[in-house]
């Protein structure tokens, strides 16, 4: 599952970072919308659902580009533990990208709140009127988002690493941009 | 693929402190975000946990008007709201509703001749996928003016320190109002009799896409009959819930839905204060209720009557309560659906 690129393609560095951005807004938004009773509460719901909607369409394009153009390889002289580490949090990463929008569809659907996006778009309900499902479901969501905000610190922790101890041009892979210097570090 | 620029054995500090301040900050963020660091913020936990008798909350129920029971009907327009608003609730025709009848009180098994306020919850479904829900109360002001003081309220309601309730209406004499009205306004026999108020104001959008801030009432077909308090008691405790389902099987039940539009200056972030009556009013359709069925097998039971499930055409308005009961009644719904084997009824853990 890998490619001789020394770098992710474009679509996917463009992907990676747009969907960074998503991805942390919506957590603060999650935690912060439940964390108030004051009209920002509304605004915050109103965003938090289109964007969710919005962060799994990218998630299911970044995945069909990733099945496509694959990513750079590894380091060799990467010691396994880390290897495994970082190959396992792309799996976490992808499934909670996917997954984290499907279960607040469902879990709203399970409570029959109508999934609306914005004016008059809505989402048909993808599941049928259930306490037990919303109960699963709601949960799942809560925990799942503290455990997405804790892998992206790791990710964050393990990239800064690879970069600032390291210097092993894993950074550089996804980086937006690569200096001349950098650009020597990957070729 | 490249060498490290530093030799493998070289221990840096500075750069894993560096890592660390940056998650310490993204994390104290975070946490800041969801009010861990902020033990004053107002938050729905509060709330709710303030609507909870002392001994705790009724496992299984809404935390708030707890005793109901549901109905389901129409609602038909007649085609006058389009003028103020464009959602398609208010196109001429007939939509099914699913609803509630209840009283705002935390406890499901108290008896009905002690409970002043009486609510009316209510979700309308046009054939577009939209919906419309409202919860009404009978009440013609709500008892406080904003969502702080409400939970002041609930505190001061529960609290040991006997001039607890004192020092409230001290700070808050618009409670007076609503005090007021519970010591004056009749009682009735009937959930039938009862006229039901949005309370909060909305916003409905017309097709040239200008706001007009309304509230909105349904006023019952049905004469109210006022009837003393200590009458209603001797007709035992379920005697809304008795009366209303013979009421309606024996014929359907309506109510005339009109709006109140209003005009630059009226309290519109306050429902403690109620608007002129010279105030423009208009029908927009009747509710009819058909059929009356108990709670544990109707179709209300797992609706949250949550009042911002709003059709495109209507919107919040400068109003801060329907954000607060939003988030609240999400809570509420979030426990009492977890606990849903406490629900008198249910197969497993059921305790009557």
């Amino acid at each position: 599952m890998t490619t001789s690129r020394k770098r992710f393609t474009a679509p996917q560095r463009l992907l990676h970072w747009l969907m960074a951005i998503c991805i942390l807004s919506m957590l603060f938004i999650g935690v912060g919308m439940v964390s108030t009773v004051t009209p920002k509460y509304l605004t915050l719901v109103q965003i938090h659902k289109p964007l969710g909607i919005a962060i799994l369409v990218l998630a299911l394009i970044r995945l069909t580009l990733r099945l496509i153009y694959k990513a750079p390889a590894l380091p060799p002289d990467l010691p396994e533990p880390i290897k495994l580490g970082a190959e396992l949090s792309q799996y976490v990463l992808y499934a909670l990208m996917i997954s984290m929008p499907l279960i607040g569809w469902g879990m709203l659907s399970a409570a029959s709140y109508p999934v609306v996006l914005f004016g008059s778009v809505h989402l048909p309900p993808i599941l049928p009127l259930s306490p037990t499902l919303h109960t699963w479901l709601w949960r799942a969501h809560q925990y799942l988002a503290f455990a997405f905000f804790a892998t992206i610190l790791m990710h964050v922790g393990a990239i800064l690493f690879h970069k600032l101890i390291r210097n092993d041009g894993i950074f550089e892979t996804m980086a937006p941009v690569v200096t001349n210097d950098q650009r020597k570090l990957i070729d | 693929m490249i060498e490290s620029s530093k030799s493998p054995g070289t221990f840096r500090l500075g750069p894993l402190l560096f890592i660390a301040a940056v998650l310490g900050v993204a994390a104290i963020a975070f946490a800041y975000t969801a009010g861990w660091l902020s033990p004053h913020r107002l938050t729905p936990k509060k709330l709710v946990a303030a609507l909870a008798p002392p001994g705790g909350p009724a496992l299984g129920h809404r935390r708030n008007h707890a005793k109901g029971i549901c109905f389901t009907g129409t609602f038909e327009a007649n085609g006058e709201g389009s003028a103020l608003s464009t959602a398609t609730v208010f196109e001429r025709g007939q939509y099914p509703v699913i609803g509630r009848f209840n009283l705002a009180t935390a406890d499901p098994n108290a008896a009905d001749a002690m409970v002043r306020v009486r609510g009316l919850g209510i979700s309308i479904k046009t054939p577009d996928g939209q919906e419309w829900r409202s919860a009404m109360i009978d009440a013609p002001i709500f008892p406080v003016s904003t969502p702080q003081s409400f939970y002041e309220l609930l505190t001061a309601g529960g609290s040991k320190d006997p001039d607890a309730m004192k020092k409230f209406i001290g700070a808050h004499p618009e409670f007076l109002t609503f005090v007021g009205w519970a010591k004056s306004a009749p009682w009735t026999g009937s959930y039938a009799e009862e006229r039901y108020n949005s309370l909060n104001s909305f916003l409905f959008v017309d097709g040239s896409d200008t706001k007009h801030t309304i509230r909105w009432s349904l006023i019952p077909a049905a004469q109210p009959v006022p009837i003393a308090p200590d009458e209603l008691a001797k007709r035992g405790p379920n005697f809304l819930e008795q009366e209303i389902t013979q009421r309606v099987g024996a014929s359907p039940q309506k109510w005339t839905l009109v709006v109140t539009v209003a005009e630059p200056g009226d309290p519109t972030a306050d429902p403690n204060k109620a608007w002129p009556s010279s105030r423009r009013t208009v029908e927009v359709g009747t509710l009819t209720v058909q059929q009356i069925e108990p709670e544990p097998t109707g179709p209300c039971l797992n609706i949250n009557f949550d009042p911002t499930v709003l059709p495109s055409g209507i919107t919040t308005s400068d109003d801060p309560f329907p954000a607060a009961r939003s988030v609240a009644y999400s809570r509420s719904y979030n426990s009492r659906t977890a606990e849903a084997s406490y629900y008198p009824g249910k197969e497993t853990g059921a305790k009557q």
